[in-house]
């Protein structure tokens, strides 16, 4: 269960109270390199992103789509590791002073195996990330890090599926904190985009089960899509076409020009007025 | 080293673990997907129909039970333990990879899965899978690296011939690795009417029990074969191992038998000295990836490192969970050839036998080469000849420079 103090639970609150829904971003930690990456992170929240997912680089990212996998490339390519992660989010609460918007670390479980879930959390929570999303760690295997998660009040954002039936829900649910993530198609990340009518079943679905607020997350690119999921969600959840907006900004030689980091910010902000143009109850 | 179990044949659990190796860790989306496939596949185990039609196919259509022959040249040449060869190169499509395919296509049909997914490394899972949708009507796509479509390009033509799509993968090194990642990248888009035919005993749990459950057929003819032959069991078992598939078809029937020496034999590639090697027991560590926890080659941080090996079936970073779990449990020795020894042994069985490996047999014949003449005469020594080398032609022509 979440703790009434987690970041995550304060902000969804936050957003109750304004009546609205909030964004989600997800940018790949050192992508195209540490120091534009750390730029980006820091903007964020000015350009109006309320939670914030920051991705692990990993080398086989099963559950991404071509633009994913390849920020992972450059980014590993440019030396990102797990301890350069940390650094990104300690510097973040330290340079900015916000100690408000949550960070969610995503990505794959190897990465955190290979540190020890118990040193991963308390090492994550030390740097000053909220919680997690691991793709390919579903309940059935959670045991082993959610008591070390839990100690280091960490949330464990669990996803859920289309193919998460009625009969299931209770399971992941019960290893879920923060906000449950629905993945809104069958498929990997950037591929494809689901109707607001499904979005609107599966939300409804989601949330007979839970009261925890609900996210919803692959295949939004545009301000329209991100206001349809916002009438319907507690979070839209975008990430592909963010990370395409950075590749856009990399020039042949894959650096980054001048116009990098405030193209993605404007993007980020057309997004922010299609979510924040909906009134929720 | 935890202690002996009283059976080595009883995993895995009801989670799938073998030990702390195996499990399930998947993207939420195939979550229930795979717990539909375990379902379906303890109901079609337990079906005399399904399990009759199995076994109609495997003696009708791929040829089985495949000879135990005993190379008598290989054992006087070698002079020391005697010598049989497990001919599972001659079922049809040439390796014994048509033995699990038959199964798993046999439950996509059951399941009524209308397309079938598969990756492939050196081709010959690929084309067992081409040809069991071939025989049933199903479409088929193979993912293959795209380095591997280049060195195994007449098992390309083959799995066009029967009809199957091949895509070329080109991320990370083009190899194994990436092409199941593909695979598992296209099965979460369609897995409401694909099946996915994993060819080795790796996945997500129950692909490394049900892969291996089909590939027992090779250890358990054994057994029988060479009682007939000898009146006894044999002393040692020798195969290779990728993901060890045709290896754990070997051992399992033999893991409760003390007496039974059992050695698997990875690929060292370039020398296990180097970076460039494809042996994860002896140079990995436990990791997560593709659905299991197992042995991986992999960097401090935990980012997959490519493997190598001249084998292309070999060419695998990982291995399946319950070799590792073996490992652990010191029950079977692991031991690894390199791309040279490999080659050698290749040309040597030629010449001597008139048989032409796959390169992944010739690992394992490798170190049967090596082992035999250190055991004495009457030791029953069985090696897996998992594979024919066919395919393996034009590579290994270009090597030794023999113009086609």
């Amino acid at each position: 269960m979440s703790r009434p103090e987690s970041r995550i639970t304060k902000r969804f609150a936050q957003l109750k109270a304004d009546k609205r829904a909030g964004l989600v971003t997800y940018i790949t930690a050192g992508d195209p390199d540490a120091e534009i990456s750390y730029q980006i992170l820091k903007g964020l929240p000015g350009a109006g992103a309320d939670l914030i997912e920051l991705g692990m680089p990993f080398t086989d990212p099963m559950a991404d789509g071509p633009s994913i996998q390849l920020a992972g490339q450059r980014a590993l390519k440019a030396g990102m590791t797990v301890e350069k992660t940390f650094d990104m989010v300690r510097r973040f609460r330290k340079e900015t002073g916000d100690n408000d918007t949550p960070i969610l670390l995503m990505g794959y479980y190897n990465l955190v195996y290979q540190r020890g879930p118990e040193k991963f959390c308390k090492d994550a929570a030390a740097a000053g990330v909220d919680g997690f999303i691991l793709v390919d760690l579903p309940p059935e295997e959670a045991d082993e890090l959610k008591p070390h998660a839990s100690a280091n009040g960490l949330d464990t954002v669990l996803l859920t599926a289309p193919t998460t039936d009625d009969a299931r829900l209770p399971a992941v649910l019960k290893f879920a904190s923060g906000f449950v993530y629905f993945v809104s198609v069958l498929g990997i990340t950037g591929t494809k985009s689901a109707t607001e009518e499904a979005v609107r079943t599966h939300v409804e679905r989601i949330k007979r089960h839970t009261k925890l607020p609900v996210g919803v997350g692959f295949g939004i690119r545009t301000p329209e899509q991100a206001a349809a999921v916002a009438r319907h969600a507690d979070a839209a959840v975008v990430g592909t076409a963010i990370i395409d907006h950075v590749k856009a900004g990399l020039d042949d030689k894959g650096r980054a020009k001048p116009e990098l980091v405030p193209g993605v910010f404007a993007y980020i902000k057309a997004l922010v007025d299609g979510v924040r143009g909906v009134r929720k109850a | 080293m935890p202690s002996a179990p009283n059976s080595f044949r009883t995993g895995p659990d009801e989670r799938g673990h073998f030990g702390i190796f195996g499990g399930r860790y998947v993207a939420e989306t195939l979550m229930p997907l795979i717990l539909d496939l375990e379902k379906a596949y303890s109901e079609a185990k337990a079906d005399p129909q399904f399990q009759g039609e199995l076994k109609y196919l495997l003696a009708q259509y791929a040829g089985r039970p495949s000879p135990l022959y005993f190379a008598r040249r290989l054992t006087e040449k070698l002079g020391g333990a005697k010598i049989y060869l497990k001919r599972d190169e001659l079922n049809h499509t040439g390796s014994h990879k048509i033995n699990n395919v038959l199964g798993q296509v046999l439950l996509a049909k059951r399941m009524g899965k209308t397309r079938v997914i598969a990756e492939t490394g050196a081709g010959q899972h690929g084309v067992a899978t081409a040809t069991a949708c071939a025989l049933f009507d199903i479409p088929c796509v193979v993912f293959m690296g795209s380095v591997d479509v280049e060195r195994q390009a007449p098992n390309v033509a083959r799995m066009k011939m029967l009809g199957a799509e091949v895509r070329p993968v080109t991320a990370g090194a083009s190899t194994l690795k990436d092409a199941m990642n593909e695979a598992l990248r296209d099965w979460v888009a369609t897995c409401e009417n694909t099946f996915y035919c994993i060819g080795t005993v790796a996945g997500p749990h129950p692909y490394p029990a049900m892969v291996r459950d089909f590939q027992c057929v090779i250890g358990e003819e054994v057994r029988k074969q060479m009682m007939e032959a000898e009146g006894r069991l044999p002393d040692t078992l020798v195969a290779c191992i990728g993901g060890g598939s045709n290896a754990m078809g070997l051992f399992h029937p033999f893991l409760d038998d003390p007496g039974v020496r059992i050695v698997g034999v990875e690929a060292a590639g370039r020398g296990l000295d180097t970076e460039e090697h494809a042996a994860s027991l002896t140079g990995g560590r436990p990791g997560v990836l593709h659905g299991n926890r197992t042995y991986l080659l992999q960097d401090k941080e935990g980012q997959i490192t490519e493997a190598h090996s001249i084998s292309a079936g070999l060419d695998y970073p990982g291995i399946g969970p319950e070799h590792s779990w073996l490992k652990e449990m010191g029950r079977v020795e692991y031991v690894s050839a390199t791309d040279d020894e490999a080659v050698e042994a290749f040309q040597f069985l030629c010449k001597l036998e008139g048989i032409i490996p796959a390169l992944e047999s010739s690992h394992g014949l490798a170190h049967a080469m090596r082992l035999a003449p250190t055991l004495p005469k009457d030791n029953l020594l069985v090696l897996n000849l998992s594979g024919r080398g066919d395919k393996d032609v034009p590579q290994i022509a270009e090597r030794l420079g023999i113009k086609i």
